[in-house]
């Protein structure tokens, strides 16, 4: 497997690290810190407002931006992308600004219990403020979800439903079509969190039956703090804002205001304009690479990694048992050993991974787990980092102790 | 001391093979800690006499080889004494873990100085506190 993408990444340059933690963050191309540093060097200025030249580029390219992730994950109109500093940011505009007026007493919200703290506390908060009832779609051990089980818990009533379309945890993706559709069936709006799938397939919101869907930008080699909210416009138009303040309105009087057009009504307060600006960067990168090569590296990588885990004595990976289902994510456990330590040790090595619950409780409570060790790849990352990696994972035990 | 060192000289033998785990008949004070970033649970139990004496100490619950090793090494050191010279030894780990111990000091920890240079891996000092922070709570009041 010939990397030719390491040369565009410096923290990967010297070959020191083995970064095996892109569920969590990914790291950022030349060609991103670029667009960032040309939109602070050339252009810098508050957009939106200004009458002179640089305000005026900054909001275009401010602007182009947001046409540019349009165009990416298939919205019919750039005014339905919002701009956010991260997924749950975007999953907290939809609990306030949406779920709270919307929602009564003894509706139902349905989630599943594969879902990132970040798309259950929101829904938590709305539940015990509006009465209505939150209720999980159960998974099976290898996160799988049945057809039965998403009939049983989306029936009538049932006003909202959230998923995600990968999980941070097993990497499996779950069936999201059915689940829009059958809350399309029932009347519920639907929300997709693709913070673990945009990164790495190309994601379509009419294809994925969502009225909202929310990602980060960091998951995908832009900047941390930007983030994106995907919301139909019809749902848009009669939400009430989320932030008040700065550019958000069209005219404010001593006890009222007039709010601005979409999507301004959304993004109160100066923007992240060159976050923005590295995001659009980052999406036209990772197109020109294309999702197929994106897709063979990571399930080529994941195959060494749960190959390599299985030869691991005491070791066991959870999840599907086809790489093709993983996420470029392999989440597993060395018997006896704390995934803390195992993450310690291995740092020791260079080897960077996550170990703890990954802001998934529900999901390892229910899988009986208690915490996990968390591998992920990217297309960045080859096959001579997997065998360096499996090789520290032999001894493992060994350094904590055990005699085998 | 790298992480490394610190596994096999003192981490390991505690972990592995621990003299206060597990479960205690008729403690007097039962106190649960949790670690928020890892969601690691730990439960002490501790039977304290009318002279405020921890006469015997146990703990249960998951978490790592530090936690688990810190706690054991923790109770090796305060069963036997009073609660308010338990809170005083909590206090010293405590500022041992923030590099403000005097080498006096580190000396009343006994073993458990040996997690000193935990201070340098922000990543686990919680996991090295979990234990005495339990305790803190426990004695607290006594």
């Amino acid at each position: 497997m010939t990397n030719l993408f390491k040369k565009d990444f410096p923290i990967l340059g010297d070959d020191r690290y083995i970064y095996f933690d892109n569920a969590a963050t990914s790291q950022r191309p030349r060609q991103v810190t670029e667009a960032v540093r040309r939109f602070n060097d050339e252009t810098n200025s508050n957009p939106l407002r200004g009458l002179y030249q640089w305000s005026v580029e900054a909001t275009d390219r401010y602007e182009a931006a947001r046409h540019r992730v349009a165009g990416f994950i298939g919205a019919k109109h750039d005014e339905e992308i919002i701009f956010t500093r991260n997924s749950t940011e975007s999953l907290n505009l939809i609990a306030y600004s949406w779920a709270l007026d919307n929602l009564t007493e003894g509706d139902r919200i349905v989630i599943t219990v594969l879902e990132h703290h970040s798309d259950i506390l929101p829904w938590q908060m709305v539940s015990k403020k509006t009465g209505a009832v939150l209720d999980y779609i159960e998974c099976d051990e290898k996160g799988g979800i049945s057809d039965g089980e998403i009939e049983k818990k989306i029936v009538p009533g049932t006003k909202l439903v959230c998923c995600m379309e990968v999980s941070n945890v097993l990497g499996c993706r779950l069936p999201v079509e059915k689940i829009t559709s059958r809350a399309h069936n029932v009347g519920a709006v639907t929300v997709v969190d693709a913070a673990q799938s945009v990164p790495h397939r190309p994601v379509n919101v009419r294809a994925l039956g969502a009225d909202f869907l929310v990602f980060s930008g960091h998951k995908l080699m832009a900047p941390m703090g930007i983030g994106v909210l995907y919301a139909k416009l019809s749902l848009l138009e009669n939400m009430t804002p989320f932030l008040r303040g700065g550019e958000m309105i069209e005219s404010v009087t001593r006890y009222g205001a007039v709010w601005a057009p979409l999507p301004q009504r959304f993004e109160a307060g100066t923007v992240n304009a060159a976050g923005a600006v590295g995001l659009a960067a980052a999406i036209d990168y990772l197109e020109d690479i294309g999702f197929d090569t994106v897709r063979e590296r990571e399930e080529k990588l994941v195959s060494l990694l749960l190959d390599g885990i299985r030869s691991v004595p005491h070791a066991e990976f959870y999840g599907s048992d086809d790489p093709k289902d993983h996420g470029g994510i392999a989440a597993f456990n060395i018997k006896g050993c704390h995934p803390h330590d195992v993450a310690s040790i291995l740092d020791t090595e260079n080897i960077c991974i996550r170990a703890g619950h990954h802001c998934a409780q529900p999901l390892h409570d229910h899988l009986g787990l208690q915490s996990t060790a968390r591998a992920s790849v990217y297309f960045y990352n080859d096959e001579s980092e997997a065998e360096r990696f499996i090789e520290a994972l032999k001894k493992v035990r060994g350094w904590l102790g055990y005699g085998d | 001391m790298e992480i490394k060192d610190i596994y096999r000289e003192i981490v390991n033998e505690h972990n592995l093979h621990p003299s206060h785990r597990g479960e205690m008949e008729n403690p007097t004070k039962v106190m649960a800690g949790v670690n928020p970033s890892c969601g690691d649970k730990l439960t002490l139990q501790f039977r304290i006499n009318d002279d405020g004496i921890i006469e015997d100490a146990m703990y249960t619950g998951s978490g790592c080889a530090v936690s688990q090793a810190s706690c054991d090494m923790m109770l090796d050191l305060v069963i036997g004494k009073t609660t308010g010279e338990a809170e005083r030894l909590a206090n010293i780990f405590t500022r041992m873990i923030k590099g403000e111990a005097s080498p006096e000091e580190l000396e009343e920890l006994e073993e458990s100085e040996a997690l000193e240079d935990i201070a340098h891996m922000p990543a686990r000092v919680k996991c090295a506190v979990l234990g005495w922070h339990t305790m803190e709570k426990l004695v607290d009041g006594d």
